[in-house]
């Protein structure tokens, strides 16, 4: 595969040069070439492949990637109903623990959760292929059934549910199955949250996050209404008037900045914006990427950024990271994977500065760190430069409490920066609940699942109480 | 290295491996890439009387365990079905170009001896080295009063080996149906019959699977399925057992080995257990002959390992060891001890014995880990836990020490023939 697209040859290749230094262009690679890169990274598995792969499971007593799963799903008891042949039995055990089991399947980092915990793990360091596995299933029942859920008996109860990402619909659906009626507020025009805006598009390619959304709404009982943002369309004090009970999953609306001089300039831009882009983008290669790419940070949002970057034709990409590479939030899987799609990561390196040519950006000055006793990255004094023509921030997402104020002031309690919740997902108001990244706790999608399904329960048990 | 050279019944071949009676042995061109590939002799697929027999398309039927392809194997397959001249021309050609390799012929006539005796000149005069009457094919044969409709009457077995070996000077093997209730019955009727050998087993009566969609028995002829002669892996402890019967009850009387021999581990066990030779067939239908390289090697290997110069320094050395229930020392006493270091936490352990044995392996948490722990008490030494567990070598089964002097059921108290007995 041919990166390069060196500036000589934009002009032919019809790429797109914002400034005379600054090489940001679309169209780096072959339309085909950009097209099979963003093709299914992690095709499913064959009906053999998943037999030999479910036979590999040991059936465990306690087994500990149940209790790895925060969904708590029986995935001993799925992968055995793969062995014999019982497909659909196999996707309801997954889809009744956790509605979303087609995306976890596909999304969730298995090597920290079910698949770290493998006992195959302590015996050979070959876990069974539990992901891949729970997409064989999920993907069967998907093709073969409208729905296998059936909306309960009406309740006559309304309940409100702010965000339609995973933790919003995880709940909604729940709560539809209990017979509740669910409008769901969704401030970006398609549903789905980071499913649909915030992952790397070879993760959940030909459009699956909105076939399983589809698929989820088949239930019945759940309205979406789009382009509703809380705190400009509506407000909490309206919903909690109007619903018997409210949910909030909110996700994380702001990026964190990096605080340094220099990140207004041309070609500087948040990562999820970008991920965000390609997600949307019904021609990959039509979207700009730099020749040069420099990406800040070391989360999932900075292996996504970087690696798709590098599958758009990048020719020189860099992952910096402040720590090292056991501090990164994305996994050491995650590493590899951008590893071996030619990403570089350095580690132990804070921007300091950004360069600047004719109000674009031409590089960043890192200053080496160093962690000290407590962990922290503290800097060493020492600098380095890196050229860059595009500039990726991906140093971390916050939850962003501004909807919720009335008269300059908290409408609920928060905890560490986020909404607090209980056990039950319930905040400090008694009919508001809440989950998924807008509370506090690890940012996953199959977390956000968890969260909404426990307030559903909840709410149920509230409102029918 | 080992000698794996061979004498069964007068007959000689370079090792003791031998293709069993069966379609690898249908014709020249396969017994001269079985003899290529290393194989020390063969039973020709069964002859029979002219016209030759028909059979039906889809003929074998096969046991999927897993995901791991002919974990047992069936087939409705009938004797030979080429003109008995092709055959004894083929076998004439063949012995006479490979002198050193057995070519036993495998036969079935009619329960007459006109037709025995019919056959037995043209096939003594290819050379060959010895005959194999099939008395055990339990599916198309039967029927028609021959293969295990005979072997299944000892009388029978008898009658025809005491033909055979009066009208021919070739060695007799019978071969033994295992569709029987004591296979001694059969191999004592051969031995009285003069027949020079057994071997066994032959297949076992059989249906493989039934396709759900069709609704009929597998495999499927035409919507329909028969019973059919099962064998392969899945057959083997049962042919053990049967081959260990005749040898504890026949001492020095030569035995074939043949039920899912599949490795140099398979046959040594057959030979440890009075096997002469063995035959094989589903592993070469499941993997073609080079299988025959690892045999000959892996077995010559663990013979130097062992010390063993010849296949007769272990022969029968397991049938001393083959005893009775009634014979076996209930004052023995053996536990299960779990290596924690290599445990994984599968838990199969306790649930096994937990569900559906003694309740003596306790499920624990320590320091939130799980840990699994037997309890001497209760464990019984059954062994399950030691064959459910995936890890190798994580739970052994450890013989205790003992003060108690060796008692078996004879004499324990528990026994009312014992109190009988002391009363007198």
């Amino acid at each position: 595969m041919t990166l390069a697209c060196a500036t000589v040859s934009i002009a032919t290749e019809g790429c797109r040069a914002v400034s005379d230094t600054a090489d940001i262009a679309a169209a780096r690679l072959p339309p085909e070439q950009v097209a099979a890169n963003f093709a299914d990274a992690h095709p499913p598995l064959t009906p053999h492949e998943a037999l030999v792969e479910a036979s590999r499971c040991y059936f465990c007593y306690d087994a500990p990637c149940m209790e790895a799963c925060p969904t708590g799903i029986d995935i001993p008891g799925f992968i055995r109903k793969i062995a014999t042949g019982n497909l659909r039995g196999s996707a309801l055990t997954i889809l009744e623990a956790n509605i979303f089991g087609g995306s976890c399947a596909r999304v969730c980092p298995t090597e920290i959760l079910c698949e770290g915990a493998c006992v195959r793990m302590a015996e050979e360091e070959r876990p069974v292929r539990i992901g891949a596995l729970q997409r064989r299933a999920t993907d069967w029942l998907m093709e073969h059934e409208a729905t296998p859920f059936a909306r309960g008996a009406p309740t006559g109860r309304r309940v409100a549910v702010v965000g339609a990402g995973p933790a919003g619909l995880s709940c909604a659906h729940r709560l539809a199955r209990h017979g509740h009626d669910v409008t769901v507020f969704e401030a970006r025009p398609k549903p789905g949250g980071l499913n649909e805006y915030g992952i790397a598009a070879y993760k959940v390619p030909e459009d699956f996050a909105q076939r399983e959304v589809a698929w989820l709404l088949a239930i019945g009982g759940i309205d979406i209404r789009h382009g509703q943002r809380l705190g400009r369309d509506f407000d909490l004090g309206t919903l909690r008037r109007e619903y018997d009970a409210v949910f909030l999953g909110l996700g994380q609306a702001g990026v964190r900045a990096l605080g340094v001089v220099g990140e207004t300039l041309g070609g500087v831009r948040n990562a999820v914006d970008f991920i965000a882009e390609l997600r949307q983008a019904h021609d990959k290669s039509a979207v700009s990427v730099g020749r040069r790419v420099v990406v800040i940070g070391g989360g999932n949002t900075a292996i996504d950024a970087a690696t798709q970057s590098r599958r758009l034709g990048a020719e020189d990409v860099t992952i910096v990271y402040r720590r090292g590479p056991g501090e990164m939030s994305a996994t050491h899987h995650e590493q590899e994977w951008a590893q071996t799609n030619g990403v570089r990561i350095r580690h132990h390196a804070a921007p300091h500065r950004l360069l600047a040519e004719g109000g674009h950006v031409s590089g960043i000055e890192f200053m080496r760190t160093k962690l000290d006793a407590s962990g922290r990255a503290v800097p060493t004094g020492e600098t380095f430069t890196l050229a860059a023509d595009m500039v990726l921030k991906a140093v971390g997402q916050v939850f962003v409490a501004d909807p919720l104020t009335a008269d300059g002031s908290l409408l609920l309690a928060t905890e560490d920066g986020r909404i607090a919740v209980d056990a039950q997902r319930r905040t400090s108001l008694p009919d508001v609940y809440a989950g998924g990244d807008c509370v506090a706790g690890v940012d996953l999608t199959v977390a956000a699942v968890q969260d909404g399904k426990i307030a559903a329960e909840a709410i149920h048990r509230q409102l029918m109480g | 290295m080992a000698d794996l050279s061979t004498v069964f019944a007068g007959i000689r071949s370079p090792n003791p491996f031998w293709l069993a009676s069966a379609p690898p042995t249908d014709k020249a061109y396969n017994v001269v890439r079985a003899f290529e590939a290393g194989w020390g002799g063969v039973v020709w697929k069964t002859l029979g009387e002219d016209p030759p027999i028909v059979n039906v398309s889809s003929r074998y039927g096969a046991i999927s365990y897993n995901g791991v392809r002919v974990a047992g194997f069936n087939n409705i397959e009938l004797i030979t079905d080429r003109p008995l001249q092709v055959n004894l021309d083929e076998i004439r050609r063949v012995k006479r170009e490979w002198p050193d390799r057995a070519v036993v012929v495998s036969l079935m006539v009619p329960c007459t001896e006109e037709a025995w005796k019919a056959i037995l000149k043209p096939v003594e005069d290819t050379g060959c080295d010895g005959i194999e009457l099939n008395f055990g094919c339990p599916h198309g044969m039967s029927e028609r009063n021959m293969g295990a409709a005979v072997g299944q009457v000892p009388e029978y077995v008898e009658m025809v080996a005491a033909w055979c070996k009066q009208h021919s000077r070739m060695p007799v093997i019978v071969k033994l149906t295992p569709n029987i209730t004591n296979i001694l019955a059969p191999a004592r009727a051969a031995k009285a019959g003069r027949a020079d050998a057994v071997s066994l087993i032959n297949t076992v009566t059989s249906i493989t699977g039934v396709d759900l969609d069709r609704m009929s028995p597998e495999p499927v002829v035409d919507g329909q399925g028969t019973h059919g002669g099962y064998c392969g892996p899945a057959v083997k402890p049962i042919a053990l057992h049967m081959v260990g019967d005749i040898a504890r009850d026949m001492p020095g009387y030569p035995i074939s080995g043949i039920g899912g021999i599949a490795s140099w581990r398979d046959a040594a066990e057959f030979i440890a257990l009075g096997a002469g030779t063995v035959q094989v067939c589903t592993a070469a239908m499941h993997h073609g002959f080079r299988i025959v390289e690892d045999m000959i090697d892996g077995l010559s290997n663990w013979m130097d390992a062992k010390g063993y110069r010849t296949l007769d320094d272990f022969r029968g050395a397991a049938v001393k060891n083959y005893v009775h229930w009634g014979d076996l020392n209930l004052n023995f006493k053996t536990l299960a001890r779990i290596d924690q270091d290599l445990c994984i936490k599968c838990g199969l352990c306790h649930i096994a014995c937990e569900d559906t044995s003694h309740q003596a392996i306790a499920a624990r948490r320590v320091d939130g880990k799980r840990r699994y722990e037997v309890i001497d008490a209760e464990c019984v030494g059954c062994n399950l836990c030691a064959h459910v567990c995936p890890v190798d070598g994580c739970i052994s089964m450890v013989p205790q020490p003992s003060s108690l002097p060796r008692l078996v059921w004879g004499q324990h108290p528990n026994n009312p023939m014992r109190v009988r007995e002391a009363a007198e």
